[in-house]
């Protein structure tokens, strides 16, 4: 283990100087007296068709832009493209976009937004997705054999388990800037992926290659929030700066970013269990995720949902019957766990009460069914790699004392502060699920060793937040053996880099750092002394791999996993519900951490998203399809003063697929925190709970003994 | 004849209308824009600024409140001493992520330190607690702030 101490030790960050100072600009401190100004008209009702429209008559200088702007194709490119850049006849969903006001002055835009009328015909909108009847993606997986399992079953649970919507609140809102010159188009803005950004622009414009460009320019936070929004917003001020021949900068505010770009999908999840000999012998699991109005990222969110479904466990006969359901309400997306935490969620609670049921102490039956190197995954496919499972149990219990606050916590008197402890095992599927990353991305890495030597590294993966500024070069410096002053990480900007795939699916490090290993190693052999040599090189599949297929959910559907534990412990106020989280506790297998202080971060910085998620952030609608909070005033997020310390530490479990021993890290750390608390708040209030999140409200409720 | 008040040490006349925001007054006006627009509803503190050493919501000051008063942004306080201890406090503590709070988390840093210049760790999660992070999980920064007060002792 020695070997990685060099390449775990911190080092300064290389975005900390400007952002600390202030001087760092983000896309809404880019300013300019040619910007033109972009606003977006949304559709007021959840369903209808357009009927008319009118508008007041535009000062110079201002126009309207629509869907008969837009030269190429009306769609945005995501993965299907049914999401239209502007609305033609049909809305789908409270905000859907129909067209955009363009000038000068903001004021000015604002008035004529506001003296734009659309007349609609209203349709009959859908926004239950258990009664929803269209369903955009429909998943099977089955192995063993299911009937009989639970035919011999001594015993049959069956519950059902539900997640809400969770914003990303990334500090930085949305914000895009087209710009057009001579024919070229610009897209530069707060984004995670280059070239999906680019892919989807060039298709509603139609226009060549070299007629555009996408540039990232330093992004506050994304989390999932920016990855398939910027296509669409992308495509929205590409079209008007195409039409305005000038500038257009769209900087949302909050309430449009939390109302109208995409959310986690919320999650209704039946688990069925058979159990034989105190052993699981089956799950039959049926999972539904509200999509909302158009599929964007659904497929592989739900995807990703459903292998996860069977959680850390190795269970014989399974069955996951899985859909995304079409609702009329704001199409939901990427959010870090990419469907993950509702399956999770479900499961770990499930195990618990079927340890429970059957007078087990449920980290003991947890622990007794968790998978290991060799056992066969949801799909088939194999744990190929060490599974630390044991170590991760074993470590949370030296730091957080779980298993004794949990036996006190079980005979604490009734009191007015009544406290819990629980539990949690999870892991994350590192980089694209299945063949995503040989058949889709085929990732594309350069390097430029420099005839002063310097070195140039040039990928279209986004620092946003994540430390990849700093993690990249100290790679590419420690591979080379020189210093990582030497290593400059180029901007992305798809005039410049290759295509080295989005930055998303924690799947950065392992999948591109893997790509520049080899590179920096292929460099190092050929570069002499005041020589410029480069290095590109591809996306390589391991050979380990069973093949996946999508069709019938079999073969290994990632080249590795990363595995976690979380402890979360907290005290209820038994007269007003309200809960305090006194502890949180995660152990991580990421392999091993490329800078250790920048994965600590990342760790520390998801648990407490998944408090949040866990613990206080909702989305209410009215029976109209109107989101009722969506500002910072009533959406809350957890405060320092919400936060407990929270504790991270890695077991060393270096990876063989990876660069340096990595493997994924920056999803991994939400995707176990909900379970651990709902868990903890069922023991402070003392009765079975099915939700996340587990609000103040559901607490009261469940203490006076309703359904929580 | 506009606002007159003072801006990082020097007298400034605004344009703009009393009525208008402090944040976009230094943004668009004074070309400030290390003072970042969060929500516009006095919720995230991203565009934190000291007013007169305090810490507020420059979304939430009409700049008709300010002749007579004294707005630092962190344009201003990067030449101090100060801002030297807390930036390199926080670089240790790895306290900076995607950084759109940071600038306002440093102004917010400042305040309380300013008022305490040894506080607990209670008291600095009381302290920060207008200026939401979404990226940290609040421990780096917390840390940055105990390692600036030890560190920058005297300064405070």
């Amino acid at each position: 283990m020695e070997a990685f101490e060099a390449i775990k030790r911190p080092m300064k960050r290389r975005d900390h100087d400007g952002k600390v100072s202030g001087r760092t600009r983000y896309t809404d401190d880019i300013q300019s007296p040619d910007f033109l100004c972009g606003k977006i008209l949304r559709s007021a009702i959840a369903h209808g068709r357009i009927v008319e429209i009118s508008a007041p008559e535009l000062p110079d200088g201002y126009l309207i832009v629509d869907h008969r702007d837009v030269k190429g194709d009306n769609e945005v490119h995501i993965v299907l493209d049914d999401t239209p850049v502007f609305a033609e006849d049909t809305v789908e969903f409270v905000g859907d976009p129909i067209l955009m006001v363009v000038g000068p002055d903001e004021r000015e835009v604002d008035r004529i937004l506001k003296e734009i009328r659309v007349r609609y015909e209203e349709l009959p909108a859908e926004l239950d997705p258990l009664t929803a009847t269209t369903h955009f993606f429909e998943y099977k997986i089955e192995k063993g054999d299911i009937e009989k399992a639970f035919r011999e079953a001594d015993r049959v649970l069956e519950e059902t388990f539900t997640t809400g919507h969770q914003e990303h609140v990334h500090l930085e809102t949305n914000a895009m800037i087209g710009e057009w010159a001579d024919g070229k188009v610009t897209v530069r803005g707060s984004l995670q992926c280059p070239y999906y950004v680019f892919r989807a622009v060039r298709k509603a414009l139609g226009c060549r290659d070299s007629d555009l460009n996408v540039i990232q320019e330093p992004t506050g936070g994304a989390f999932g929030g920016k990855e398939d929004y910027p296509s669409i917003l992308g495509c929205q001020v590409a079209v008007a700066a195409v039409k305005a021949k000038r500038p257009v900068k769209a900087v949302f505010s909050r309430q449009e970013d939390i109302a109208y770009t995409p959310k986690r999908h919320p999650s209704v999840c039946r688990y069925a269990l058979a159990i034989k000999d105190n052993r699981v012998t089956a799950m039959d699991i049926d999972v539904t995720y509200d999509a909302g109005a158009y599929t964007t990222l659904s497929a592989v969110v739900l995807q990703r949902g459903s292998i996860g479904a069977d959680g850390v466990y190795n269970i014989p006969n399974l069955r996951v019957q899985s859909r995304a359901a079409k609702t009329n309400s704001v199409p939901n997306g990427a959010f870090r766990g990419f469907g993950g935490p509702q399956t999770f969620f479900a499961v770990e609670m499930m195990m618990e009460h079927a340890a429970k049921a059957l007078g087990e102490e449920p980290l003991d039956f947890k622990l007794r069914h968790a998978a290991k190197q060799g056992d066969e995954t949801s799909t088939q496919g194999l744990y190929h790699f060490h599974v630390p499972t044991p170590e991760i149990a074993a470590r949370l219990e030296e730091l957080s004392h779980y298993r004794e606050k949990r036996e006190a916590y079980a005979h604490q008197p009734k009191g007015r502060y009544r406290r819990g402890i629980g539990f949690s095992l999870v892991f994350h599927g590192c980089a694209f699920t299945g063949n995503g990353e040989r058949d889709l991305i085929k990732s594309v890495a350069r390097i430029r060793g420099n005839a002063d030597g310097t070195v140039d590294v040039f990928t279209a993966n986004t620092e946003m937040g994540q430390g990849l500024e700093t993690t990249f070069p100290k790679l590419v410096a420690a591979r080379l053996g020189i210093p990582v002053e030497r290593v400059r990480l180029a901007q992305p900007d798809t005039d410049l880099v290759p295509d080295s795939g989005p930055t998303v699916a924690s799947r950065s490090m392992m999948i591109v750092g893997l790509i520049l290993r080899r590179a920096a190693d292929k460099l190092k052999m050929q570069w002499k002394p005041g020589e410029t040599v480069t290095v590109e090189e591809h996306y390589q599949h391991p050979d380990y791999m069973i093949p996946f297929s999508l069709d019938d959910f079999k073969g290994d559907a990632y080249p590795d996993y990363s595995w976690s534990g979380n402890v979360v412990e907290v005290e209820v106020d038994a007269l007003t519900g309200e809960a305090r989280t006194l502890g949180c506790w995660g152990v991580y297998d990421i392999g091993v951490p490329i800078d250790e202080a920048v994965c600590h971060g990342q760790m520390q910085g998801g648990m407490l998203q998944g408090l949040g998620y866990a613990s206080m952030e909702q989305i209410g609608y009215n029976e109209r399809g109107v989101i009722r909070n969506d500002h910072l005033s009533d959406y809350i997020i957890p405060t320092s003063a919400d936060a407990p310390p929270l504790v991270s530490d890695f077991v060393l479990n270096p990876a063989e697929f990876g660069p340096m021993g990595a493997k994924g890290a920056g999803e991994l750390p939400h995707v176990g925190v909900a379970p651990a608390y709902v868990l903890a708040m069922e023991q402070a209030v003392g009765r079975p709970l099915y939700k996340a999140p587990c609000t103040t409200e559901d607490a009261l409720n469940a203490l006076e003994g309703g359904e929580a | 004849m506009g606002v007159q008040f003072k801006l990082n040490g020097r007298m400034v006349e605004s344009a703009s209308s009393p009525a208008s925001r402090l944040l976009d007054v230094v943004r668009n006006e004074f070309g400030l824009t290390g003072a970042k627009c969060g929500c516009k509803e006095g919720e995230c503190g991203a565009c934190s600024v000291l007013l007169d050493g305090l810490l507020v919501n420059s979304c939430m000051v009409a700049i008709g409140t300010l002749p007579g008063h004294e707005v630092t942004t962190i344009e201003g306080f990067r030449e101090t001493a100060r801002f030297q201890a807390i930036d390199e406090a926080f670089a240790k503590a790895n306290a900076v992520q995607c950084g759109f709070c940071t600038p306002g988390m440093v102004l917010a840093a400042e305040s309380l330190l300013n008022q305490n210049p040894h506080p607990t760790e209670a008291e600095i999660r009381d302290g920060i607690s207008g200026n939401l992070c979404r990226c940290t999980g609040y421990n780096a920064i917390i840390e940055g702030i105990k390692r600036a007060a030890k560190e920058g002792e005297g300064l405070w």
